[in-house]
């Protein structure tokens, strides 16, 4: 269990952050090390670690305000207790809640419970000068001021070290299971009302589906599918790759990946595709893949030797106006996200 | 009330009419505001300085439809329910309905970042926007954002949504759109206490239901609805809540019969089910006439918009009253409880003599009472020009010097809707003008 720090110990933890930031040449936020293959080589000269712990939980709320050092593991765990849960889905639970919003990529469910850039209600950032900055607020309905939380998620740490979080929270659901559906995931889109993830190989399927119970009964009859605890797996290796392509794209891509034999799963209706190899340069392949069909490919994990992202940033003299002026020193992550470099950059 | 003067004013047509309006602002120098169908209500398209106006509602084709992927292109001058009245013979819709949907512009709401009742299920405009064509500051083309999934870098999308015409001008814009639910209850429950009105709407959440709207109405403004559509609202009802629930049948069932119990539990009278889809449509047709019924007891009124925690509710509700008493003004209540939205409005007429002191002063103390309860400034009007100087309030200078920066990079050259959102002296540095008097 989680001890629910009271505030004293969690904002010492902030201003050690701030005074390492303020001595540090640069630094480099570390959660868990879950995502660290995410991104380019950091460059940071000193590490630095938001607190763990529960600064605000108000069920009736449905928000949690947290250090962003808290794991997955242990924010479920709370959660749990009050029948709630934040579906933030990362693959390995012991990643920490500040590393997952840093690195931005959604879990699974993102087809119910939408991308993980909408659960972020608050955010403290240190940021590159040691001071804390503050975006968004606690209530769940917010549009005062600029966006900076959607602006925080998948920055890779590179705007400032986020230090503490409030999240949107869901309650969780009466009763869930798969359904394993002899048919590709687009099927099992239109067949189904809102299911929380289709899962695809390009044959077949599987489908969660979260509700009450005898929804649930309904919606296997509409699906024809059979209940399975062994769902489409994501697929593991020692170099893994996130493809983004349309919806529209993923038979195609798919087939693509069948072709060349690589490892894949896709997320119907959202357009991820996960590959996995245990030859690093076959990662390159499925990238090329992505690439034929109007997409990209993260590297997730693994293949050192790969670029990162194998695409420059979209409209990236604009990211980079925004990083120098966030972060004017350099200070935040160095190395994470190709910016141009301030020289490359029209005044 | 604050106005402004408008330069020029340009009608383009297109995306490439749009680019060529900037650019010309762009070399002879002059700010420039975009406009839509001039619903706001934090006067974040009124012109300051002459500025040239860009008037968008002549942009108001969608340009594409695909119900596989479920999307809609649309130009930003597209009236936000014809957009759902586009596509509604192919099961869809889309989500966010501010209630004056019958005339404001997605364009208007992708700057605003707009809300609506249905937002409490399915979130504000953001979430529902997956793409733009943008001109920038400067004139040029961009795309923010994409259909495919997860772009490297910044969600530089996320940032534009609601950044109030500060950062460039939407000239094409990707929404999200969701299937129609299969099952939906609509339910009105009457209440003799606000207070267990209030402790309904936490009890509601606490008993793990997300609602797709929680709407609530207090007395005066439930009486003048009632006049005007006769929807059967309780004319003698401290407050009603509307609560509409959706999805799959039995989990509808279920939420409906428990939202009952939680109701019966708080001290609710009575727990009216609409039976059917025309008495569900006049029961929101009242909900949405709100603001218009309001001319049954007052020439005038100020609608205000802010959040505090849901559980907060009631005592904020009780303050709010009070504030009406001691500036012996009308306020009334009609909002998205579900979320803590408050809207209260202050009815008056602007024929008595030293009535607008008394109003922005009772404006201003319902927003200080909202921020000290853990609120914040809006939910889902933006901040513009009215709550600009408000700001303070809920950010430090640091958090504003922050913001400031992040606008800067968007638009360095500062004519992209000057001077609204952020007061003046945001950014360090930047002399600090003493405000004459809270704006709001």
């Amino acid at each position: 269990m989680i001890p629910a720090l009271r505030s004293g110990p969690l904002e010492d933890v902030i201003d050690t952050v701030r005074a390492t930031v303020a001595a540090a040449p640069s630094v480099v936020p570390v959660g868990a090390r879950t995502h660290w293959d995410v991104g380019g080589e950091p460059t940071g000269a000193v590490e630095v670690r938001a607190p763990a712990g529960i600064v605000e939980y108000e069920p009736a709320e449905l928000t949690i305000t947290v250090g962003a050092g808290t794991t997955i593991a242990q924010l479920d765990e709370v959660l749990a207790a009050s029948g709630q849960q934040c579906p933030l889905d990362p693959r390995d639970p012991a990643a920490t809640v500040g590393g997952v919003l840093a690195v931005g990529l959604s879990g699974p469910r993102r087809l119910r419970y939408r991308p993980l850039r909408d659960r972020l209600l608050e955010v403290h950032l240190v940021t590159g000068d040691a001071r804390r900055v503050k975006g968004g607020g606690r209530v769940v309905k917010n549009v005062s001021g600029y966006d900076v939380c959607r602006l925080t998620v998948g920055s890779l740490g590179t705007l400032g070290v986020i230090v503490q979080v409030t999240l949107r929270c869901e309650p969780r659901p009466a009763a869930s299971s798969w359904f394993a559906c002899p048919y590709p995931g687009d099927v099992a889109l239109a067949r189904a009302y809102r299911p929380s993830t289709v899962l695809t190989d390009g044959r077949t399927s599987t489908v969660l589906v979260e509700g009450a119970g005898a929804d649930l009964d309904e919606e296997q009859r509409r699906l024809g599918g059979v209940p399975t605890g062994d769902p489409l797996p994501l697929p593991t290796g020692p170099h893994r790759g996130r493809i983004a392509v349309r919806p529209r794209a993923l038979a195609a891509c798919g087939a693509d990946l069948d072709a060349l034999e690589l490892r894949w799963c896709a997320e119907a209706g959202i357009g991820t595709v996960h590959v996995a190899t245990d030859d690093e340069d076959r990662l390159a392949e499925a990238r090329a893949v992505a690439a034929t069909h109007g997409g990209w490919m993260l590297r997730e994990a693994g293949a050192p030797g790969l670029d990162p992202f194998g695409t420059p940033l979209p409209v990236d003299a604009l990211q980079a106006r925004i990083k120098a002026a966030l972060d004017p020193g350099g200070v935040c992550n160095p190395g994470r996200l190709p910016y141009p470099r301030p020289a490359e950059v029209p005044a | 009330m604050e106005s402004g003067a408008a330069g020029v004013a340009c009608f383009p047509d297109s995306l490439d009419d749009l680019a060529t309006i900037v650019r010309l602002c762009v070399a002879h120098d002059r700010p420039f505001v975009a406009r839509g169908s001039g619903t706001g209500l934090c006067g974040g398209a009124t012109p300051l300085h002459d500025a040239v106006v860009i008037v968008l509602t002549r942009m108001n084709r969608v340009l594409e439809i695909d119900p596989v992927e479920r999307v809609a292109w649309v130009q930003p001058g597209v009236l936000n329910l014809d957009l759902s009245l586009a596509v509604a013979h192919l099961g869809l819709h889309y989500a966010p309905d501010p209630s004056s949907q019958q005339a404001c512009s997605i364009g208007g709401n992708v700057g605003t970042n707009a809300g609506g009742p249905h937002c409490l299920a399915e979130g504000v405009t953001s979430g529902h926007v997956l793409a733009l064509d943008v001109v920038t500051p400067d004139g040029e083309i961009v795309r923010l954002g994409g259909l495919e999934p997860d772009r490297p870098g910044l969600d530089l999308r996320g940032v534009f949504v609601g950044s109030e015409g500060t950062m460039g001008i939407a000239g094409a814009i990707a929404v999200r759109l969701l299937p129609d639910p299969p099952a939906v209850r609509t339910l009105l429950l009457d209440f003799l206490e606000v207070d267990a009105a209030t402790a309904t709407v936490s009890g509601i959440i606490a008993a793990g239901i997300v609602p797709a709207a929680i709407e609530m109405m207090d007395a005066l403004i439930t009486q003048a609805v009632e006049d005007f559509v006769g929807a059967g609202y309780p004319r003698d009802a401290a407050a009603v809540l509307l609560v509409e629930l959706d999805g799959l049948p039995a989990g509808v069932e279920e939420q409906a019969a428990a939202v009952a119990r939680v109701a019966e539990r708080c001290g609710a009278r009575s727990v009216r089910v609409a039976a059917d889809d025309t008495e569900r449509a006049l029961l929101w047709k009242g909900r949405k006439t709100a603001f218009g019924a309001i001319a049954r007891f007052a020439p005038d009124y100020y609608l205000h918009d802010a959040v505090v925690p849901r559980t907060r509710l009631g005592e904020v509700l009780r303050a709010i009253y009070r504030i009406g008493d001691e500036q012996a003004l009308t306020i009334v209540n009609v909002f998205h409880a579900g979320d803590g939205n408050l809207h209260p409005i202050i009815a008056f007429d602007a024929r008595d003599e030293g009535v607008w002191t008394r109003v922005h002063a009772a404006g201003d103390a319902i927003l200080r009472i909202c921020v000290e309860a853990g609120g914040t400034l809006s939910g889902e009007h933006g901040i513009g020009l009215e709550k600009r100087d408000a700001m303070p309030l809920i950010f430090t200078p640091d958090d504003l010097d922050f913001q400031a920066r992040l606008r800067d990079a968007f638009d360095p050259s500062g004519r992209a809707n000057p001077e609204k959102v952020l007061p003046r002296g945001s950014r360090c540095g930047e002399v600090q003008r003493v405000p004459a008097g809270a704006w709001v």
